[in-house]
Order: structure tokens, then sequence, then C-alpha cells
């Protein structure tokens, strides 16, 4: 690389982890890794949950120690002994999960430990003044005042309060952890653009990422971690989507979707909203059939979370009516939800779904105590062995039903979700991000898992901020926009359909006639 | 959330942000609307008994009482905003009436040692509770359950009664004042004002807020946050252990039983929460304690006016720390809403 802004005296790569190695209470899960970036470059880190990205790059940021090999800058040995030193000397990280407080404003945040100060006193006017003017650099000062509080911002905004501070930081080496997993396309598409220019600041950029597409989209090199090792590192334009996946998972992975139902496989209507509003949503009116699939888009706020809620009684309806095979009912809570055999797994499974420190077996029972005893002879789920028989169905791989589940992975912890619902015997089921960081091998594994419910007389409703899932998984889709239903789609519609109708803008594409058309 | 709605939600926050921002912390306000509340309808029940609400020896006598209150209260208003909690302060008060009498022994002389002795052991009490905390990570609830029951524990082993005493030149501390203002009103006010600008203004109060926002995000921010939670603690054993020698300047004595008598611990806690600071951390501020504070003392000045039986008079403020902490979390959940 001829045109690096940032010296590299001696044409060392601005950033090398030579054998890194960490151990976790006796167990390895780095293995010797060693990953270089330079400046100006992006280097996208792959591969599947628990395969060791995120500790590497703890270890990079001095939250993590590591127990062998070597961090060099600028071909010079470095050591961190806590972030602040990381952070001092160049490198930042971006956590996917933010580390914003949501109480705090912009600034504060920005500067949180650093604050500009005279003597012990908070500099507070420098301090807004430093971070507008680092806004403005990310051309986003219009939208994010230094003063606001973080918790009013959008996830979008937060994301660049969050590059914000690390380009306060004077970062040389920017890492980013799964940055587009919470934002919408065109979101995502922002952050690319913004990622762009910190490149031609010379900045050098570790991005992890699950999604294969902006990797390609971004990166000049790519790094496949799996099980704590490195199994390679390719130059972008030698890479291909298929043999990535291979080295990330070791075997060949075609992602296909199970088939979509057959119309005569589509029952009656389970579930009717007319005219539902709270207040996020607006006159909203959706049928659930049973059988069928139906895919829910729409852009983050656009109350694609707030349906779900609303309909499992977590935040009920204000306004219309809700039928149930028929019968008008009102849900004002999980429980009166869950009585009346409707499940919702939601997008957040450690604080929504599970409690993570019980195990697989009393959180697969969690749902059974919302029925009463009466209930649940009724439905006839008064076998002890029901756990056992639907973490079997579901092929939850956890060594005992006593483990805890927060020592299982993503996709397993999931299954234990599922679980869950499946004790109560469901007619319903509301999929809120089913697959949300969940690796690429389980992925499929929980799709066939959610047509194999449908195809067995469930109504589905699944909401995804993934499009491909949207489309590959559902028989019918329908788009929020702001609150309202902007329309429905047939299955297999195209991603451009869909966007048109969550964003209200672009080109008027085929099935643009059809707005009307739907519920 | 939908274009409408959240604009609007936006201007009432703006609003919000923009009064908190007068008063000097987030969601003070409603706490003083409540005070105002409180002190106008006590005023006309006093007047409606004969008696004047407002008479100047009425005033002085509900400051002096939410002195020693207030004092603890702006500490643990500290431990609390940084995400922990100190429940040994009221045997620290004790502890400290007790080191005050014994050092000062009587002697005018000796009123400086001991004032400096008491402050080092308040700041060592704080250092424990805050190395107990983050070292050897201990609930705070528990850390501080331990040593305030350790401190009972030497207390009784030692000391029966009142110990020691307080030269009278030590007195102007809890009888003193300076034209018609209460030395310790002056007291309470500098210590109020300490711990507010060091919230406010200053770099630890900054991370403090961070460090009981969320201590992993502060942590990965760069911040040391065991120093910043061991700091707070000093300051509130320092704040417990001014309390202590405010009361033994009254006192004219030691007295082992005088901060548990005065159910410090708990009734700094239920001052701070009234006042709007949330007991998870990382919200509120010392002027809403100091509202919380002044309410307790007016309810408790109109009781006593009143000759409300003490048992009643428990029950109702009961009943008002639940109802203001249960209104806080109305208003949240209604913002979060909207």
């Amino acid at each position: 690389m001829s045109e690096t802004p940032n010296g590299t005296p001696n044409g060392a790569p601005l950033l090398q982890m030579r054998g890194i190695e960490k151990n976790f209470v006796g167990v390895k899960v780095l293995h010797g890794v060693d990953l270089e970036c330079r400046a100006g470059e992006v280097h996208a880190v792959v591969g599947e949950n628990g395969a060791g990205k995120s500790t590497l790059m703890k270890v990079l940021a001095g939250a993590h120690q590591p127990d062998g090999g070597k961090v060099l800058l600028d071909g010079e040995e470095v050591s961190f002994r806590h972030t602040q030193d990381a952070q001092k000397r160049g490198i930042s990280i971006i956590y996917q999960e933010f580390n914003l407080l949501p109480d705090r404003t912009v600034a504060q945040n920005v500067f949180l430990g650093r604050e500009p100060h005279r003597g012990p006193l908070v500099d507070r006017r420098e301090m807004d003044r430093a971070t507008a003017e680092i806004l403005g650099d990310l051309d986003a000062d219009a939208a994010i005042r230094p003063g606001k509080l973080v918790g009013d911002l959008s996830v979008a905004q937060q994301q660049t309060v969050e590059i914000a501070k690390a380009l306060s930081l004077n970062a040389r080496v920017l890492v980013m952890d799964e940055p587009t997993a919470a934002l919408s396309t065109t979101e995502a598409e922002r952050l690319f653009e913004q990622v762009r220019r910190l490149q031609e600041r010379g900045l050098a950029i570790l991005y992890i990422s699950h999604r294969l597409k902006e990797v390609f989209e971004l990166a000049s090199r790519i790094t496949v971690l799996k099980d704590g090792q490195r199994v390679g590192t390719l130059v972008t334009e030698e890479a291909t989507p298929g043999g990535l996946v291979r080295m990330m998972v070791g075997r060949d992975l075609d992602h296909y979707y199970p088939p979509r139902a057959e119309p005569e496989d589509i029952g009656e209507v389970r579930l009717r909203v007319s005219g539902g509003g709270t207040d996020v949503l607006r006159d909203v009116s959706i049928e659930l059939k049973a059988g069928e699939v139906v895919g829910v888009a729409g852009l983050q706020g656009s109350g694609r979370t707030e349906l779900a809620r609303a309909i499992f009684g977590a935040d009920p309806f204000d306004e219309g009516t809700l039928e149930l095979g028929g019968r008008k009912i009102r849900i004002r809570s999980p429980r009166q939800a869950i009585q009346n055999r409707i499940g919702f797994v939601t997008e957040d499974r450690k604080a929504e779904g599970l409690i993570p420190v019980r195990s697989v077996r009393e959180n697969g029972r969690l749902g059974l105590r919302a029925l009463g005893s009466r209930a649940r002879r009724e439905r006839g789920l008064t076998g002890q062995d029901l756990v056992e028989e639907l973490t079997r169905a579901v092929e939850l791989r956890a060594r005992s039903l006593e483990q805890e589940v927060r020592f299982l992975s993503g996709g397993n912890q999931q299954k234990v979700v599922l679980t869950k619902w499946l004790a109560v015997k469901p007619e319903i089921l509301l999929f809120d991000e089913p697959t949300r960081g969940i690796d690429v091998g389980a992925k499929a594994g929980i799709h066939e898992l959610i047509r194999k419910l449908a195809r067995q007389g469930m109504a589905v409703l699944m909401i995804s901020s993934e499009l491909p899932e949207v489309i590959g998984m559902s028989d019918r889709i329908v788009v929020l926009r702001n609150g309202d239903i902007a329309g429905e789609l047939p299955a297999g519609a195209s991603e451009s359909d869909i966007m048109f109708l969550a964003t209200g803008e672009g080109d008027v594409g085929e099935h643009a006639g059809r707005e009307a058309e739907g519920s | 959330m939908s274009a409408g709605s959240s604009s609007a939600g936006r201007e009432k926050v703006g609003m919000l942000s923009r009064v908190r921002g007068a008063l000097g912390s987030s969601s003070a306000w409603p706490i003083y609307i409540a005070l105002v509340i409180v002190v106008v309808s006590s005023a006309i029940i006093t007047a409606a008994n004969g008696d004047n609400f407002f008479a100047p020896a009425n005033i002085r006598d509900m400051l002096v009482r939410s002195v020693a209150l207030g004092i603890v209260s702006a500490g643990q208003t500290l431990v609390i905003v940084g995400g922990s909690l100190d429940l040994s302060v009221a045997n620290l008060i004790s502890v400290a009436t007790i080191v005050a009498a014994t050092v000062m022994g009587g002697d005018p002389g000796m009123v400086v040692v001991g004032v400096i002795a008491v402050l080092i052991m308040g700041a060592a009490v704080g250092l424990i509770n805050g190395l107990i905390i983050t070292k050897l990570r201990v609930n705070a609830f528990i850390a501080t359950l331990g040593t305030a029951l350790i401190m009972r524990g030497i207390l009784d082993a030692n000391f029966q009664g009142a110990s020691g005493s307080i030269p009278r030149e030590f007195g102007f501390l809890g009888y003193g004042s300076v034209g018609p203002v209460p030395i310790s009103v002056i007291l309470l006010a500098a210590v109020v004002a300490a711990v507010w600008f060091l919230l406010r203004g200053t770099r630890f109060g900054h991370r403090l807020y961070a460090v009981g926002g969320d201590e992993e995000t502060a942590r990965l921010s760069g911040v040391r946050t065991h120093r910043i939670i061991i700091g707070a603690h000093v300051l509130c054993s320092l704040c417990a252990v001014i309390t202590g020698l405010f009361i033994a300047s009254r006192l004219r004595a030691g007295d082992p039983y005088v901060g548990s008598a005065g159910g410090y611990d708990l009734e700094s806690i239920a001052a701070v929460v009234v006042g709007g600071t949330i007991l998870a951390g990382g919200r509120g501020g010392v002027i809403g304690t100091i509202g919380g504070v002044f309410i307790l003392a007016v309810l408790d000045n109109l009781f006593n006016l009143l000759e409300v039986n003490a048992f009643l008079k428990d029950v109702i403020r009961g009943v008002i720390i639940i109802a203001a902490v249960a209104l806080y979390a109305l208003q949240r959940r209604g913002k979060g809403a909207s």
C-alpha cells in the first residue's frame, strides 16, 4: 500500500497480532491467532459465533489480557492492561451492544472518561464544541446535537455517536463488531459511507460481520476464524461467498430456505386484527392463518416489534378488535395471550426470552407456569418428560437438561426459547428476528423448524430486518411504515418492492400497484 | 416510533430537559412541586390551628432538623448515583460522635485534633466499604450491612451510654449562628453545594454517573470504575461523619445509639429516592435529595404541631415514600411510551 497516509516507517502494517492465545478457566478459546491490518484498510473478520472473533478483539482493546502471543503497533510491541491503555495508543472498539449511556448526553458519552477539563472541572462548552466538530466530520451534526440525550436517538444515530467516540480518541485502529446488526438497509448504506470516509482518513478498520454481502462490499482482505483458530486470510477479489462459508463452518452449506406452503396447506384464519392501534401503531389490520408464515418487514422503528408485542398483550392494543378463531377477545397481558395459545419468540433472547442462569429444563417449563393446572391437563401437558421430548424435536444440543442456558450457543438458546413455547402447545407463534446473532450454520436449522411448525398447522408471524430471510421464508409479506401497514406482497416479492413500501421512496416497482390490496 | 408521536415526544423531552437543566439534576422538578404542595398545605393546616408555619423560629427549627439527615443523604446520593448503596452510615454516625467526644475529652485544645480524627476514621470506613465492594466483589447491600454490624458490635461491646465529652467551644456547630442563619444550616448548604458541584461540574461526577448507569460501559470507555466507586464511598462516609460531628456538637457527648436510633441508614436512602435518584444508579442528583429531606422535615414539623401519634407518623411517611417512587416510575413509563 503506497498511499498509506499514516506513518508505517518500516513498511510494517499498522497493526499486527501474532500468535494470540487466550484461555478462560482452563478452556482455550484462541489458539495462536495471527491478524494484521494496514492503515487505510478495511479488514473483515468472519466466523461463526464462538469462533473467537469477539475475544480476539477484546484482547486487542485491552479488555482481556492474552495468555500468549503479542500485539504490534507500527512494528513495535505493545501490551495493554486496561482499555484506556489501548485507547491511548489509538485502538478503539465499537461493540455490537453499544456502550452508551442513554441517560447522558451525546457529548458526555463521546468524551466519557476523557472529559475536556480545566483543573478538576469539566469544560462543558469545549466538550460540546468538540463533539459537534467530530459529528460534522461524519456529516451528522445536523441530526445529532451534542446536548441531546443518547436515549432519545435512533439506533443508527447511536451508532454514529459510537463512531464519534472512537474518532474523539484519535483512533488509528477501529474495530467494528457486527455494526449493521440493528440497522435497516438504508441506515447500513449510510454506515458504509462513513466507514469508507474513515478508511480515507487512514484508519485501519477491523470489520466483524456475519453478513458476507457487506464484507465483500467493504473489505479488501478477509480473515476467517473457526474454533479459535485462523483458517486463513483471503484477498477479497479471490474469495467467493461459498468458499468463505465453507471455511467458516468447515463444510459446504448451501443455504436454502425450506419450500413454502402450498395453497391447500393454508387453513382457516386463526387471528384477525382489525383497526388495531397503540401509541405507535395506527389502524393495523392483519390476518394470520393456520399453516402460513406471514413475514413482517419494515425499517427500524416502523412498528414491527410493537405489532408483535400488541398481539401478545405485552403492550396491548388500545384501539381496534382482535379475533381468535372468529371469537372477539381482548388480550391485556402476555399471560392471557399464552392461555389463548399465542407464543412470542422475542428479539432479545437473553433479556426477554430466557432466564440465562437457570437450566434448560426450567426455561422449557416457564411458559407452562402461565397455565393453571387444569389448563395443563386439558391440553395433555402433564408429562414430566415433555421438555425432554421437545428438546429432541428441536434438536437441541446441550450437555444435559440441567445445563444453564447461558452456556449454550445462540442457536441452541433460540431452540430453548422455542421449546418453552412449544411446551404450551400454541396455535399462533410470533417470531421477532428469529435468527439474529445466530451462526450461518444454525440459521438454516431455525428456518427449517419454523417451516415445520407451520406445516403442522401453526399460524406464524415472522418479523425480520433481513430481507432475504423475509423473502425466503414468507408465504405473504406485510410491510410496515411509520406504524401503518404500507402494503402486502405475495411470496417471492423482490427486495426493491419491499424497500419501496418500507420507505415510501425509490423506483416504483412492479408491485407498487398492490399497495392498496393488502389487508 | 411513528413520526407524529415521536416529534411530539421530542418536544416534551426538550422541555423537560430544559427544566431539568435549570434545576441542575435530572427529574428533580417534581419533588419541588411536591414540596410546595406540602408546605402550602402545612401552612394552611397550621394556620387553622392558630399557629404560624412561617414563623422564623419554626422555619429555623425545620432547617436545623434537616441538617443531620440532609448531610448524610447528600453523601448517600453519591453512592446511589454510582449504583452502590451505604447501609453503614447510621452506625458510622454513632462511631463518629464517640470518637469526637473521646478524642476531644472536653478539652477545647483538642477540637481540631478531634475533627481530624473523625474525618480520617470516616474516610477509612468509606475506603473499606469501597474496597470490599470493588475488590472482593461483595454486593454493596451486604458489604455495608457487614461493616454496619461490625461497628455496631464494637460500640455495644465498649460503650453503654453517653461517653466522652465535647467542649463547649465546639457547640457553635450545633447551636451557633451567623446573624439569623444557624451555622449548621450553612454547613448543610455547603455540603449540598459541594456534592452538587462534584456531580455536575467535575470529571469525577461525570464518571460516577457513567459507572452507575452502566459499569461495563464505563469500564470499556476507559473509566477506572473501582476508583470511582471507592471515591464515592469515601465521600459518603465523610458526609456521615460530618453529620456525626454536628450531632456530637449538639449532644455535647458521644452516643453509641444516636445514629441507629435516628434511622439514618434507611431514612437517607428514602430521601434520595424520594428526591428522584434511581436506586439502580446513573440518574438523579443531590438537589432532588435535599427536596426529599425537606419534605420529610416539613411533614415531621406538621405532625409535631398536630401532635400526631408516632406510629401513625411512620405509616404516613411510608405511604409518601412509596407514592413518590411509584409516581417517578409512572412518569418514566409515560416518557418511554411517547
